[in-house]
């Protein structure tokens, strides 16, 4: 079956190449011109990707990223113009798994659309603890003292990671290449986003976490079981 | 010493002390001076008075007792009953005269027999000096000062003497002037002076305090408030009352802080104005950039099917379009670099990992060109510093010295000590000319002598280095032997924030080389103007 890749991007010309390039790699695409149509796209078409141009008219990309996570954990990669940490960590922290800058090669972005569609398939019957998080890891579902926790599976996929080996200390670029499945270096700050992103839905308090705990200089780890 | 120190620094810092403690110098002087031109005045008035009267008492004292003793014999019996007659007879006349007396005096009368056996004397003769006897003896009236003994204390007297004319020879005639009431009336003259002195020049340091104060406290006001105008409070102005030289000073200073807080707020305006315009361009480019680039993609990635000069447009599109973007990225960077709103994302970061992961990206051109790299990079070195910056820094160099390497070994060090960390790139290829070593890292500067630009370089990419390096605080320096080989040496501080002194690593030809021919030019910091050849600037700020 082929996956879904939404488009939400207000630039025609990119909009029909992205289109052109994405269906000649197998994909299936559908295009919004408009960040207040997006959401309504989602809901209706649910897509296994959604590629979101930050720079958009009527809804901003930031706030159209956030509407999207309110109601789905679909994979979002952010299409952006600037690569300033301060834009990069705005557009993670609304949401967003990735983010691809323009002009980027095409190569990349599909290996990007690619990492994050892959799932994998079979998955062994585990119950993972940290603290008092409790991971139904088949069943997708992460809870504290029976109060379940909503996160998309980006986020999910990283703290099963972290919980799998719990004293394994990960460095950026490991996670990078577990969680994400970006063999050459990426962009550490992705890491760094979601950790904090993580902490925020997972601690009980973020600033003094207990879970995801920080190894200064080298990585992350996860908090005893 | 630390006081020394200490007090020359409270010396320096005040103007108010040290005025104060000049006219206090100089009172003093003068106050002393003065004081002792008075004491002196005065004592020589005393004495001067008393001496007159003296003479006068000694005249009149003669005059009788010659007239009393005419006819005295020293040799009969009975002299000295004469003589303490005469002597009382002079006490009591000279009591009841009306003429001004001298005060109390001893008188001394004696013959004129000094050493010799028989020698008649009234009164204390004992105390007068005997330089003084010869003086009268030698028949004239002589003065002397010195002391007598006065129930056991020595007191300072005025003597003075006169040879009496009698028939059988002249007699010796003394008058002793205790000198103790006007030495009395000295004292309380000196300690009045003293006192008076002494109030005096404390008044004067009040009056001279009061005064300067009343000039350095506008001084002072503008001192503070220049100070936090230089803080950054650009509206810090002096308050300005009057015309005199003070009220003209506030007014030149509020009309250059005017000057300079209009001067900011443009150039502010400026960076805004530069920060809106890379961000819209930088949008607006870069969207239809990016069609463009996928277009020629996707058209690159059929070319097999294409006409060969279908193809190879396809190639050189894709080829020139690398470029283009990277020259555009530059352009971009430098644009925020000269802008001022470049931001430094300083993390602490593994060197030896950033190092690595340049040297890895260009490790295919090094392949390509069958230039050997070699590696000396120890893990375990951190540092605050911005890893992509860095990361392109290093990449920057390698590429360059790859480049100019003529295929020779390219060595990549790392170093650090406490303060610093070091990256030095060497190759042994074209080297640099002298001069060339400040040149290279001008916009768009490429040596004269063609060499195949292999990385087709934006010709931005040492600008952008050598900017980025000043972001950290940090030093990028070049060095070169024509026909040898260059050096390119980036030193950062381990800590953000830090000024850098040294770079533990060396700039020069490899420690067994002893030539030394091209110079090392440090990178000017910021705001200063490039330096000479050989000198080695500061950090930046």
């Amino acid at each position: 079956m082929k996956s879904r890749v939404l488009v939400v991007d207000d630039d025609p010309a990119l909009a029909e190449m992205l289109t052109i390039v994405l269906r000649g790699e197998g994909f299936d695409t559908a295009v919004v011109g408009d960040g207040t149509r997006a959401l309504p796209a989602v809901r209706e078409l649910r897509p296994d990707v959604v590629l979101l141009d930050l720079m958009l008219p009527g809804m901003n990309g930031i706030d159209v990223c956030r509407a999207i996570r309110t109601e789905s954990g679909v994979p979002i990669v952010m299409l952006t113009a600037k690569s300033d940490t301060v834009d990069i960590v705005l557009g993670l922290e609304s949401g967003a798994d990735d983010y691809v800058v323009k002009p980027f090669k095409p190569k990349e972005l599909i290996a990007r659309i690619r990492a994050r569609v892959r799932r994998t398939e079979t998955e062994p019957a585990e119950q993972l603890a940290i603290g008092d998080v409790t991971i139904d890891v088949p069943a997708h579902q992460v809870a504290r003292a029976g109060e379940p926790i909503a996160l998309t599976p980006l986020e999910f996929d990283l703290l099963v990671a972290l919980a799998r080996k719990p004293r394994q200390v990960f460095t950026r670029e490991v996670l990078l290449e577990q969680v994400w499945g970006y063999r050459h270096a990426a962009d550490t700050r992705l890491v760094n986003v979601h950790v904090q992103r993580l902490r925020s839905k997972v601690e009980r308090d973020p600033e003094h976490p207990e879970v995801v705990l920080t190894v200064r200089g080298v990585g992350y780890k996860a908090g005893p079981p | 010493m630390e006081l020394a120190i200490a007090w020359g620094a409270v010396w320096r810092r005040s103007l108010q002390l040290r005025v104060v403690i000049s006219t206090l110098a100089l009172s003093t002087a003068v106050v002393l001076v003065l004081g002792f031109v008075i004491q002196t005045q005065i004592a020589g008035n005393i004495l001067q008075a008393k001496l007159d009267d003296a003479q006068n008492q000694i005249e009149s004292g003669a005059a009788l007792l010659e007239r009393e003793l005419a006819s005295v014999d020293p040799n009969r019996e009975g002299a000295q009953g004469e003589l303490n007659n005469a002597l009382d007879r002079l006490t009591n006349s000279s009591d009841a005269s009306g003429t001004p007396a001298a005060g109390a005096f001893r008188a001394v009368l004696a013959t004129t027999a000094i050493g010799a056996n028989s020698s008649v004397a009234a009164g204390p003769l004992e105390d007068v000096p005997s330089d003084l006897r010869q003086s009268v003896a030698d028949g004239a009236r002589a003065v002397r000062y010195g002391t007598v003994d006065s129930q056991g204390i020595d007191v300072p007297a005025l003597m003075i003497g006169q040879p009496v004319r009698t028939a059988n020879g002249d007699l010796e005639f003394y008058l002793l002037f205790p000198l103790d009431s006007e030495q009395r009336t000295l004292g309380l003259v000196q300690s009045t002076l003293i006192v008076g002195g002494l109030v005096l020049l404390l008044l004067l340091a009040g009056i001279a305090s009061i005064i300067t104060r009343q000039v350095v406290r506008p001084v002072r006001r503008a001192a503070e408030i220049a100070e936090r105008f230089a803080d950054g409070h650009l509206d810090e102005r002096l308050p300005v009352q009057g015309e005199d030289e003070l009220a003209r000073l506030g007014e030149s200073y509020n009309e250059m802080a005017g000057s300079i807080q209009e001067q900011i707020r443009q150039l502010e305006e400026f960076g805004a104005l530069q920060r809106r315009f890379t961000s819209d361009v930088s949008h607006e480019l870069r969207t239809p950039l990016t069609t463009v680039r996928m277009a020629a993609d996707v058209l690159y990635a059929s070319r097999e099917e294409l006409l060969p000069a279908l193809r190879r447009s396809s190639e050189l599109l894709v080829t020139e379009l690398d470029r283009f973007e990277a020259l555009l990225g530059d352009l971009l960077e430098i644009s925020r670099l000269d802008a001022g709103v470049a931001e430094l994302g300083a993390e602490r970061t593994d060197m030896h990992t950033v190092v690595v992961r340049a040297v890895e990206h260009v490790r295919g051109l090094a392949d390509e060109t069958g230039t050997p790299l070699e590696l000396e990079l120890p893990t375990g070195i951190y540092a605050d510093v911005d890893p992509r910056r860095v990361e392109r820094i290093v990449r920057n160099l390698v590429a360059n010295a790859i480049d100019h390497s003529e295929a020779k070994p390219v060595q990549v060090v790392l170093a650090a000590d406490e303060h610093a960390v070091a990256v030095l790139v060497r190759d042994h290829g074209v080297g640099l000319r002298p001069g060339e070593a400040s040149l290279v890292f001008n916009r768009f500067w490429r040596a004269e002598e063609s060499r195949a630009r292999r990385t087709g370089g934006t010709g931005l990419g040492l600008s952008i280095a050598v900017e980025d390096a000043r972001l950290h605080g940090g030093w990028l320096q070049a060095w070169g032997v024509p026909g040898e080989g260059a050096v390119f040496r980036l030193t950062l501080p381990l800590n953000e924030g830090d000024v850098l002194e040294s770079s533990p690593l060396p700039l020069g030809p490899e420690p067994d080389t002893a030539r030394r021919v091209g110079t090392s030019v440090p990178t000017p910091p910021l705001g200063f103007a490039p330096v000479g050849d050989g000198v080695p600037a500061g950090g930046a700020r």
